[in-house]
């Protein structure tokens, strides 16, 4: 088995050889091949031994239900329709409060950045809002916005928002100095040089903020429904736990696993599509 | 005349912080420095590194304006960047998110009055004119250095300005490329009479740019002198870089930076005694 060391300084082709004979390092395609079995392996591995582990008596199999009866109850949750409830309900408000993050840190963020000045009086504060965990402020939103609707919505907003917000004052402001240079060679006024060079090449760092948000959006929407909610997957857990029904619980542990991955990655894809012409 | 520049007595100071005494100084970067550059011309610009040849690319451009005295071009004095200037800069500027017809596009986008199809038609023929038809739809980062910096050629002679700036272009290329560079450039320059004022270091570039060479001198920046360059390139087959009048040409221009060199020094330790 190579290991890291070996694999990234074995002798090949580099990439213009390649492209001039037309050809592709094979190593690659192998890899492809191999990691996707690996990984494959790897999901496997792990659903055999929850499965066999309880049944074995290995842990105690009524606090850690075997994966089949959890997969039975997500199967019954699905059928009865209440799957759907608590699960839109989580889906709208990350959603929502994802969107109002994102709608009001870019266009803040960009003018913050914009204006040195403003970037140094503001970037002390704002590291500060963003070290302070969106949670340990729940009781703050509780206590101001009531426990309905508005309340998780905006904890999901103020968890959102730091990253995003940060990450695109840093894009924004470590734009190339020389592809600015450029643009006002071209004479671009100030609002189309942001638009065509400023923004595109700021976008990739605005991304990575975009990725922590949505990991934060799910994170924090679940702990706050654990708190004060009547519906949602947060809700759903906790109410399973109090009621013992062990397997459900686990299920919608799942459900918010499932959850996580869908939105890392449809962000990831949309990454992808945006940055094609990265290397 | 839509390509002529004229630098008249230009005065270019910056504020700087001493690295010893930590104090704000005066730099004089440029001083009385006169230059003249008929329409049509290709000029270089050499000299040692940190006498001010970028300053004076920086005041032709308009992108930045002199403590003293004018920069004219075309008859009109120059407040700011303005598209009958193109620059190429040394570091390859091209959008890394545009392909190499993209990038030239957006030129064009800055220009204006070209509906969506004329842009991508001029910049194909532009394209097609440093040789990189074949590489339209490439992105920046799979093309070499010299291809990136042709993109940049076409790019800024896309809107077709009456001057050309170049700011060591060929500075980051390897030899061989360089030269095939420097080769493609003149013929550019025939076929579009762009007036080209060329920036180097390197004194071979220059004499076999430039019909006319501007020597500088460093502390403070001025014009030490002009040379006119007559050499016989009629014969392509001659390898122009090993005839005797190139070798004079090259050696005259070493002594006066030599000199130049020297004089700087002996000035710099003068200062330093007192």
């Amino acid at each position: 088995m190579p290991s890291l060391l070996e694999e990234r300084t074995e002798a090949g082709l580099n990439s213009r050889q390649a492209q001039a004979a037309g050809v592709r390092a094979e190593r690659r395609i192998r890899g492809r091949l191999a990691r996707i079995s690996r990984g494959l392996v790897g999901i496997v591995a792990l659903a055999t031994i929850w499965e066999v582990a309880p049944r074995m008596g290995l842990v105690d199999p009524y606090f850690v239900s075997p994966l089949s009866d959890v997969l039975a109850a997500w199967w019954d949750l699905l059928l009865s329709g209440d799957l759907w409830i608590h699960l839109k309900a989580s889906l709208v408000r990350s959603g929502l409060g994802f969107g109002l993050a994102l709608s009001i840190a870019i266009p803040l963020g960009a003018a913050i950045a914009w204006y040195r000045p403003v970037r140094e009086v503001v970037s002390p504060v704002l590291e500060m809002f963003r070290n302070t965990a969106a949670l340990a402020l729940l009781p703050v939103f509780l206590l101001i916005l009531g426990i309905g609707e508005v309340s998780k919505v905006a904890i999901v907003v103020y968890a959102c928002f730091f990253p995003i917000l940060l990450n695109t004052i840093s894009g924004v402001a470590s734009v190339d100095q020389q592809l600015l240079r450029s643009a006002r060679v071209l004479g671009l006024s100030p609002v189309t040089t942001f638009r065509k060079v400023v923004f595109p090449a700021a976008l990739p760092t605005i991304f990575t903020g975009i990725r922590i948000a949505g990991a934060a959006a799910v994170l924090v929407l679940i702990a706050a429904e654990m708190i004060g909610a009547t519906a949602g997957l947060g809700y759903l857990i906790n109410y399973s736990q109090y009621n013992f029904l062990i397997p459900q619980m686990y299920a919608a542990i799942l459900t918010t696993t499932g959850v996580g991955l869908a939105i890392n990655y449809s962000l990831v894809a949309i990454e992808r599509r945006l940055s094609r012409w990265r290397a | 005349m839509p390509g002529t520049i004229a630098i008249q007595a230009v005065r270019q100071v910056f504020r700087v912080r001493g690295d010893e005494d930590r104090k704000v100084h005066e730099f004089v970067a440029l001083d009385d420095l006169h230059l003249e550059v008929g329409d049509g011309e290709f000029l270089t610009l050499v000299g040692p590194s940190g006498c001010g040849k970028s300053t004076v690319l920086d005041l032709i451009s308009g992108l930045s304006t002199p403590t003293a005295g004018a920069v004219v071009v075309d008859g009109k004095r120059v407040t700011g960047p303005g598209l009958d200037r193109g620059v190429v800069f040394q570091q390859y500027t091209l959008l890394p998110w545009r392909t190499a017809l993209g990038n030239i596009e957006f030129a064009l986008e800055a220009l204006g009055g070209l509906t969506r199809g004329e842009r991508r038609e001029r910049a194909r023929d532009y394209l097609e004119l440093v040789g990189l038809t074949d590489f339209a739809s490439r992105y920046p980062h799979e093309l070499s250095g010299g291809m990136k910096q042709r993109v940049a050629i076409a790019r800024s002679l896309s809107y077709e300005p009456g001057v050309l700036l170049m700011d060591e272009p060929f500075g980051a290329l390897d030899a061989q490329t360089r030269e095939r560079l420097q080769e493609e450039l003149l013929q550019i320059w025939r076929r579009t009479g762009t007036t080209i004022v060329f920036i180097t270091h390197d004194i071979e570039e220059a004499v076999f740019l430039g019909q006319r060479v501007a020597v500088m001198s460093s502390r403070p920046g001025r014009i030490e002198a002009v040379l006119d360059i007559v050499l016989d390139r009629s014969n392509p087959e001659i390898d122009t870089r090993a005839t005797a009048p190139f070798a004079q040409y090259r050696h005259q221009i070493w002594s006066l930076l030599r000199h130049s060199d020297t004089a700087a020094t002996q000035l710099e330790q003068v200062h330093r005694v007192a």
